[in-house]
């Protein structure tokens, strides 16, 4: 399954390099990039792992919002 | 507690700060002050924290972490102010600079708004508004005065002024008929058009442009990546000398203080905001710059090595002059136009233009022709046998040409090709084609040259006299004749050698091994030529050459943008920790002057989107 999901704007580097090692070690994301000027994360999970819902938390709790998803 | 958006948050904070300090200027610390300075820290600081132990989970030590144990520090020793103050200057900072940031961004933002949303689609013979994406292949799409074409097609009906600067940059209008190809994303200024829907949806070329303005704003600058590494180390670095300066020094306060002005914010912040400025000017100027690296790269180019053919010409023979001697001139054009009517060849095609746009509908038929291969046609009209070729054509078949040897040679040194009309040994004409240098070229190489670029090269597979003639009129340092393609990338293999980064600018289609070996490979006429916009580090959506002066001027600003936002940043953060050793500088005065300094780093580089707004604005005066 792949997703794009839309951030609010990430204001620092290290906000992205937060999302890239919470995605690192969530179990059933494959693939990952998280850009950072266009406050995007484009994904890939096994949707027997892992759900959107439960990515889309863990994104919440670093404190970053999901505006829209792909 | 309830969820406070980011905006209310700060509101309250500013408020509870505000008191605060009144507070405290009225009572000094009286505990009612102290609750308030409290309730400041918690309002602006839980986010901070939780943000600081989140990432903690992932083993990553951010800024958020070092406000986090500074303000914690702070509270330990009784300085309630001061942890209010670092809390709230940190919350209203990063508030202020995702604002800001967003500027940065905001020429994608204007891109994105020129996607078209609907489609007139013709079926069963209805008008039928639907969804871009839902438009088939093949299907006619019919667009209105004032609308915006919504796929890419070639029009089957109507005429319009286009307004193409979505895709190209160009302002002006351009005029598409039948049989022209049109872009998504364009808008017809006047007229209407019924369009044939080639490609829809992602496939489209702005979609495809969009995209890949998006994925360039993410490629990271080589700077940009040796920061990052550099921060991943430096913060938890932080951590640790702040612990030994207080492990010697014994002061709370001064191992604190070194925390918060240590912040890597604006260092870290300083290239990829001027690589998105940047790469958001480009796009809305039709010059897509593929990346940070490719950014900086295009800054530190030294010389540029153009393609001739379709790059500085405009890629098609035209006729330049007819000399009739002792015929009239639209008769001599008539003839020629009807024996090449036969050929294929480019040269021919060139005179039947140019008869067609003299004289109309050309009357006359041929009556047989034989092709003699690199000389040119024998053609019978009218019961007449014509010669229409060159010099070798007529010499071979025994006209004798002494006395028009200087005009063939004046024409030949010009770098133009002469075709010469013979009857019963008798010259009856001469027709001159070149291909046409476009009109932009010569001003480029004079503002590529004053923007720094040390080298202006040409590399051509015609012969050498043209290739000379050309390079005298453009004011082009060297060039480089009758070369195959694989000669062309030895030649920028060698210029690299010799002279150093080199950029090979090209249209993309016989000139691709050279714009891949190249440092740096630049294309010209993006739109529409999938290959070249894929292959190429640099593409000009247009035909407009002149448009790289642009790219160049943008590039050198950009880098020297980066690198004021990195000075800078190095220097307040000097600044600010000779400040701390000398104790003039405190927690709160240190975060201050923390945020503001990425304030500024972003806004210097919110000043390249204005890049080239101004210069453009004063040629227009001018014409």
């Amino acid at each position: 399954m792949k997703k794009t999901y839309q951030l609010d704007t990430l204001t620092c580097p290290s906000c992205t390099m937060k999302l890239e090692g919470m995605l690192k070690k969530t179990e059933g994301v494959l693939e990952y990039e998280v850009f950072f000027n266009t406050s995007k994360i484009k994904l890939e999970y096994d949707e027997n792992i892992v759900d959107s819902e439960t990515i889309k938390n863990k994104i919440a709790k670093l404190g970053f919002e999901v505006l829209k998803e792909k | 507690m309830a969820k406070l958006n980011k905006k209310n948050r700060v509101i309250i904070a500013s408020v509870l700060v505000a008191i605060s300090f009144i507070l405290k200027e009225i009572q000094g610390y009286a505990p009612v002050t102290i609750v308030f300075m409290l309730a400041t820290t918690l309002v602006a600081g839980i986010p901070i924290f939780k943000n600081a132990f989140e990432a903690l989970k992932y083993k990553i030590v951010g800024i958020d972490a070092l406000v986090t144990i500074a303000v914690t520090g702070a509270l330990f020793i009784g300085e309630y102010w001061e942890a209010a103050a670092v809390t709230f200057l940190f919350m209203l900072g990063d508030y202020l600079e995702s604002r800001t940031i967003e500027k940065t961004r905001s020429s994608i933002k204007a891109l994105l708004d020129l996607a078209p949303d609907t489609a007139r689609v013709i079926r069963d013979g209805e008008e039928v508004l639907v969804d871009p994406e839902d438009v088939l292949e093949g299907e006619v799409v019919l667009v209105k005065p004032g609308e915006k074409i919504s796929v890419d097609g070639m029009v089957v009906e109507g005429n319009a002024y286009i307004n193409q600067a979505a895709i190209t940059g160009e302002s002006l209008p351009v005029n598409r008929a039948q049989d022209e190809s049109v872009f998504s994303g364009t808008i017809v200024e006047s007229g209407y058009l019924k369009v044939r829907a080639d490609r829809v949806g992602d496939d489209t070329t702005f979609a495809r442009i969009l995209e890949m303005v998006e994925e360039a704003q993410d490629k990271k600058a080589k700077t940009q990546k040796f920061l990052e590494k550099f921060s991943r180390y430096y913060t938890p670095g932080i951590i640790v000398l702040a612990t030994l300066l207080y492990l010697v020094t014994r002061d709370l306060v001064l191992s604190l203080t070194l925390l918060v002005i240590a912040c890597p914010g604006a260092l870290v912040i300083s290239t990829p905001v001027s690589i998105v400025a940047g790469i958001g000017n480009g796009a809305k100027h039709g010059v897509l710059v593929k990346g940070g690296e490719i950014m900086e790269k295009l800054g530190k180019i030294k010389v540029l090595a153009f393609d001739k053919t379709g790059t500085l010409t405009l890629g098609k023979p035209m006729v330049t002059e007819v000399l009739p001697f002792g015929i009239e001139k639209n008769e001599l054009l008539r003839i020629a136009a009807i024996a090449e009517s036969y050929s294929e060849h480019p040269l021919g095609r060139a005179i039947i233009n140019h008869a067609k746009d003299n004289i109309g509908k050309i009357e006359g038929n041929l009556e047989d022709a034989q092709i003699i291969t690199g000389q040119g046609i024998k053609a019978t009209i009218e019961g007449e046998e014509y010669f229409v070729g060159n010099r070798r054509l007529l010499v071979d078949n025994g006209y004798i040409l002494d006395k028009y040897e200087s005009i063939l040679q004046d024409e030949e040194d010009k770098g133009q090709t002469a075709i010469l009309i013979g009857l019963n040994m008798n010259v009856l004409g001469i027709i001159a084609i070149a291909d046409i240098v476009r009109e932009d070229a010569k001003n480029l190489i004079k503002n590529i040259k004053s923007l720094g670029i040390d080298k202006v090269v040409m590399l051509t597979g015609d012969n050498e006299r043209a290739a000379k003639a050309i390079s005298k009129e453009l004011g082009i340092d060297e060039w480089y004749s009758e070369l195959l393609p694989e000669d062309k990338v030895k030649a920028v293999i060698s210029l690299q050698e010799k002279y150093g980064a080199t950029a090979m600018v090209g249209d993309g289609v016989n000139d691709a091994p050279a714009l891949a070996s190249a440092e740096l490979g630049i294309a010209i006429g993006g739109a529409g030529k999938d290959v070249a916009m894929e292959t190429a580090d640099v593409v000009l959506m247009s035909e407009e050459i002149k448009r790289l002066s642009h790219a160049i001027g943008l590039s050198r600003a950009t880098v020297r943008n980066m690198k004021q936002n990195i000075y800078f940043a190095i220097g307040v953060a000097a600044l600010l920790l000779i400040g701390v050793l000398v104790k003039t500088v405190n927690l709160s005065f240190g975060m201050l002057v923390h945020e503001l300094s990425v304030l500024l780093v972003i806004i210097n580089a919110v000043r390249l989107l204005g890049y080239g707004d101004k210069g453009l604005s004063r040629k227009k005066v001018m014409n």
